[in-house]
């Protein structure tokens, strides 16, 4: 695997090098810098692994516990951030496993199997051009509250593997490369899933935006 | 350019739209895509349609820590520093 070359990769951040040293030197701004920046992020992901919001509240609590006792620890080996991350997703899967309803993070795995065209075969003709074409989307709908709801909506009916995966790349804005490592997926199965996710919350939009307009 | 259209059918090229927006399509396919997006007004709008749909589900992110948990937090992090 490639993985380890990726890693030195995101090493080497020089803010990010003073900040944990300001970490270790007890410096509260700095603790509460990094809560400000992680912390809504840690708990989205936390309840992908949970079954409970409090549960989740409960693993990122802990989760920030290992940060504070083990950043004398932290090598720079990997990113601040991945670090922290792997703190969180171990202590997650530890904590699922004994409320015994985690995600079947094990069926991560396995996101190929039968196929799942990205849009409805009815809409394409026979040689697979469109016969219904996809129409503009009223522009000045898609902010709205209620737009953004069908988005929450649809990605929360998704899969365990496909909510995971378009939660962290498209919701919190990772790359790919943190994704597969966070979730232990490789490069095409990270792919596939993602692709289905997003045809699937394109689509729920699609139905709600075209069917009022 | 007919060529390249008909070795790349609409319902094919949708199911290579998230290869093509992370850049891993090979060459020559990126080229076919890019062909036949240049004449089919439904397949530009399709891609249009999933690039907004990503744009959107960014605007999800709640950036957020209540005061009361940053409050309790940083007690942690004295504590323990």
């Amino acid at each position: 695997m490639h993985r380890a070359s990726v890693t030195v990769a995101l090493v080497e951040d020089p803010g990010e090098a003073r900040l944990v040293e300001r970490l270790r030197a007890g410096d509260e701004d700095a603790f509460a810098e990094l809560v400000r920046t992680y912390h809504s992020s840690l708990l989205r992901v936390a309840r992908l692994f949970v079954p409970t919001a409090a549960v989740a509240e409960d693993v990122v609590q802990e989760t920030w516990l290992g940060v504070v006792k083990g950043i004398d620890r932290f090598e720079g080996r990997s990113s601040l951030k991945t670090w922290i991350f792997r703190i969180l997703t171990n202590t997650a899967k530890t904590r699922g496993q004994r409320e015994a309803r985690s995600v079947p993070f094990s069926s991560l795995e396995d996101a190929d199997g039968t196929f799942e065209p990205a849009v409805e075969s009815g809409r394409f003709t026979p040689v697979g051009h469109w016969a219904d074409p996809p129409r503009a989307w009223p522009e000045d709908r898609l902010l709205s509250r209620e737009t953004l709801e069908v988005i929450e909506a649809a990605i929360e009916s998704l899969a365990p593997a496909q909510r995971a995966v378009i939660s962290l790349r498209d919701v919190e804005g990772w790359s790919a490369e943190e994704v597969r490592n966070a979730l232990d997926l490789t490069e095409t199965n990270q792919r596939v899933l993602l692709h289905r996710a997003r045809a699937k919350v394109r689509r729920a939009l699609d139905r709600y935006l075209m069917e009022e307009s | 350019m007919s060529i390249a259209l008909a070795h790349l059918s609409c319902r094919e090229l949708v199911e290579l739209v998230t290869a093509y927006l992370e850049g891993v399509l090979p060459a020559g396919a990126r080229k076919r895509f890019e062909a036949h997006l240049s004449q089919c007004d439904g397949c530009s709008t399709y891609l249009e349609q999933m690039r907004t749909t990503i744009r959107l589900s960014g605007a999800l992110r709640v950036e957020d820590v209540s005061p009361e948990a940053e409050r309790a937090l940083l007690d942690v992090f004295r504590g323990w520093r």
